[in-house]
């Protein structure tokens, strides 16, 4: 089994700000292993404005703020990249199993940062009952198609959820000539950022209904109407106030859980309400030599945050690889 | 002119149609959806039932004992996995260790083997997150999983292998009872044939009107599934089964044979034909059902939820040749056990048709055996490095919640997907935590490139069920 100072799994804004500074803080050896065929994770996906501001002082997009640190990574020879690789397999020891095309290979670590980011809740999490037909997507997902593949998910849309995913993608659509009839919110107040609840609802005229959900989701093949009700403190129904509204696309934008599967199944210890690493410290886990950065370790709101926390992630794992020499 | 027409690509259409095509003779099968197993067939539990809780004397009972027998020799053959996990049915009294006694009883008579009651300590040990409160439980060891989508999927292969022609998205709008032969049409096409198999599931009533026989109606029955991550594979070893009622077994524990625990169902007299949809009401019956069995399953666990109709008509099964109209034989009301009866069905339906005047000529060659299909998160590593090396696309992973490769995505492709579910059915990829957020636009591409089909085409199930609206040129 070849050894490695320290693995990195994950090449979103998270693994690669781990990465650099790890380096920077001295370690000469790393390996980035990312599923994907790019580096940048999610931020690919998200070409509206408005990240960097924190950290590097100036507005870019997603795929901008991606490629500031993809630059530094290619500088940086110690780094070696590999990207198509799939973590199947983290043990307690440190030894990951990885997956690439052709070939399966097994790596054991000095010290592991795992930056594994994130997945959206589902419909199911959300216990939104009816149908399952086709025009249900993740808010994500939606986005990928159309930002990514240049495909629209859908003409009608009401969209599930108003966190900055929810508003973003309500405005996205519009400006693909969607009609976003609907953004809901079962929450007293939105936990989207206020300059985007302007600019992506607003601007638009999109409604916003607050302490609402959807009760049911109908159609056959696809979607065809979806019944909205006002909810009381405790997230119930209140009789009386339902209403439909037509359309082909419901759009779920209901939170994000960390991806930490790997983690539980080298025996970390989980909390099973937040799906993150019970720890001590920020970025530690119950495993020595294991950290946990960016969205994989808390969910954050800016992807600047995630990038300040990450990099105190690599000046930890350098710090206890020198100590353990 | 046909033979033979099966009306209905379910598991007990695709069972008849693999079992005739032993012999020499021209068979169509007709499905109304884009795929085979698209109706009830998909909702099913996936459990091989032993036989048990079935009246002896009744075809229930008969067809589902040698179903379990015939069952393990057609997975050997088409490489399906089977797994006899062994059942459980708990007793938490000593009342309901009297019911599992009587059990006992009807079951041996029904000719199932090696049942046995259990104590509480022979369940600590085996099965350790069982409810302490239960005190006893009979234990049927030949009960076992299968995943039932890829049982008619596997038959269906088969099936046209040995020359069964199979067409879907044929939906039988009308009989024409000729002299001696039946043209029946659909929205497709017309065909001929001398003998009408009807396993149309929940619409094998309205398929059987068309030929003048009325005289039952198939209701649907309504049960909700809620499917468990994964990671909870082994939070029991068996099959868990509290004492059955009336309508149902009752809400089980399952193991599955993707490996995701499921729960449930509910059973729910309903009308619609169509309704699917599941609610909160399902939820909370099935989780406090089943929390009284295993009180560790966390509603956190759930990943998915679905419904499935059982296609019921009366207490037993109706399989029988319609004498008023020569050749046309009905196989309806078949709900559970039916997946474990479905070989049994099969060759029960091909002695009807013996004994209706069809020669049963067996062919030279009938090709027994398929090429098992690759799963890698069924695969030991050893075995997983050998078949990445082999084929570089099984290291390419597509679903990452259920470790699905590109190559196994394809490969259900040329095996007959052609829809996002029909390959959700086939490899899981899709079907995982993250419901596909992160796959399927991969999945897309892959579809549209193999199958030639651009991307505002692509169905999730066929018919009105488009993924995307507009590609952007």
């Amino acid at each position: 089994m070849i050894e490695r100072d320290l693995v990195i799994v994950g090449g979103g804004p998270a693994g690669m700000a781990a990465a650099v500074s790890a380096h920077e803080n001295g370690v000469k050896d790393i390996l980035l292993l990312e599923r994907d065929q790019f580096l940048g994770g999610i931020l690919n996906q998200c070409i509206h404005t408005g990240f960097g501001l924190n950290y590097f002082k100036e507005i870019l997009t997603g795929p901008e703020f991606a490629d500031r640190f993809i630059k530094k990574i290619d500088d940086i020879k110690d780094i070696e990249v590999s990207l198509k690789s799939f973590v199947i397999k983290l043990n307690n020891n440190l030894e990951i199993t990885y997956l690439k095309p052709g070939e399966m290979n097994e790596v054991k670590a000095k010290a592991v940062i795992m930056a594994t980011g994130c997945r959206e809740r589902t419909r199911e999490m959300a216990h939104i009952a009816g149908t399952r037909p086709s025009g249900i997507f993740s808010a994500g997902l939606a986005q990928k198609l159309i930002n990514v593949e240049g495909l629209l998910a859908g003409n009608e849309v009401v969209v599930v959820g108003s966190g900055d995913i929810g508003l973003i993608m309500a405005r996205r659509m519009t400006l693909e000539g969607a009609k976003v009839k609907a953004v809901i919110e079962i929450q007293k107040q939105s936990k989207g950022l206020v300059r985007n609840i302007v600019q992506c609802l607003d601007d638009f005229g999109i409604p916003l209904y607050l302490s609402h959900k959807i009760s049911r989701i109908y159609g056959q093949d696809r979607v065809n109407k979806v019944d909205v009700v006002k909810v009381d403190d405790k997230y119930n129904e209140i009789p009386g106030t339902k209403f439909e509204i037509s359309c082909d696309t419901v759009l779920i934008s209901a939170g994000l859980i960390p991806e930490n599967e790997l983690i539980e199944m080298a025996g970390v210890e989980i909390d099973r309400k937040t799906n993150t690493p019970v720890a001590t410290d920020k970025n530690k886990t119950s495993i020595e030599g294991l950290f946990v950065c960016g969205n994989a370790f808390q969910i954050y709101d800016l992807v600047d945050s995630v990038a300040r926390d990450s990099i105190l992630a690599g000046k930890m794992a350098a710090e206890y690889l020198k100590d353990k020499k | 002119m046909l033979d033979i027409i099966i009306i209905g690509g379910g598991v007990v259409g695709t069972a008849i149609a693999r079992e005739l095509s032993r012999y020499r003779l021209k068979i169509a099968l007709l499905e109304k959806e884009i795929e085979v197993a698209f109706g009830v067939s998909k909702s099913n539990s996936g459990i091989i039932h032993p036989g048990t809780q079935n009246k002896s004397g009744s075809l229930k009972g008969k067809l589902c004992v040698e179903g379990n027998t015939l069952i393990r020799k057609i997975a050997s053959e088409l490489g399906i996995d089977f797994q006899e996990v062994g059942q459980l049915i708990v007793a938490f009294n000593d009342e309901e260790v009297i019911r599992l006694k009587e059990i006992k009883v009807e079951g041996e008579k029904l000719g199932i083997k090696n049942m046995s009651i259990v104590d509480s300590a022979w369940l600590q040990e085996n099965e350790p997150n069982l409810s302490k409160e239960v005190i006893s439980a009979l234990f049927i060891p030949s009960a076992g999983i299968i995943s039932p989508y890829r049982m008619a999927y596997d038959l269906s292969e088969n099936a046209a292998k040995n020359g069964v022609q199979i067409y879907t998205d044929n939906k039988v709008e009308k009989i024409n009872v000729l002299e001696k032969r039946f043209e029946v049409i659909t929205n497709k096409n017309k065909y001929q044939s001398r003998y009408v198999v009807n396993c149309a599931g929940l619409f094998a009533d309205e398929i059987s009107k068309m030929v003048g026989i009325n005289d039952f109606v198939i209701s649907p029955r309504k049960g909700q599934e809620f499917l468990l991550d994964k990671k909870r594979e082994n939070i029991t070893n068996h099959l868990i089964f509290p004492l059955p009622s009336k309508t149902s077994k009752g809400t089980l524990v399952i193991k599955t044979s993707d490996g995701n625990p499921m729960i449930g169902p509910t059973a729910e007299e309903i009308e619609d034909k169509h309704d699917l949809a599941t609610d909160d009401n399902g939820l909370n019956e099935v989780l406090n059902s089943v929390k009284r069995l295993v009180p560790s399953i966390n509603e956190r666990d759930i990943i998915a939820y679905f419904a499935g109709l059982r296609p019921t008509s009366g207490s037993d099964f109706i399989i029988r040749h319609e004498d008023k109209v020569p050749g046309f034989v009905n196989v309806a009301g078949i709900q559970s056990p039916g997946l474990t009866a479905a070989p049994a069905i099969a060759v029960m339906v091909s002695d009807i048709l013996k004994n209706n005047g069809l020669n049963l000529n067996k062919k030279l060659f009938f090709r027994r055996f398929r090429k098992k299909t690759v799963h890698l998160f069924k695969t030991d590593n050893a075995q997983m490095r050998k078949i990445i090396k082999k084929d570089s696309g099984y290291g390419d992973i597509v679903c990452r919640c259920e470790m699905v490769s590109k190559r196994e995505i394809e490969e259900a492709i040329e095996r007959g997907a052609k829809t996002l579910d029909g390959v959700k059915f086939r490899t899981r990829a899709q079907a995982g935590r993250c419901h596909g957020g992160f796959c399927t636009t991969r999945i897309l591409k892959i579809l549209s490139e193999k199958l030639n089909i651009p991307f505002v085409e692509l169905t999730k199930r066929g018919g009105k069920s488009k993924i995307v609206v507009k590609e952007r040129t």
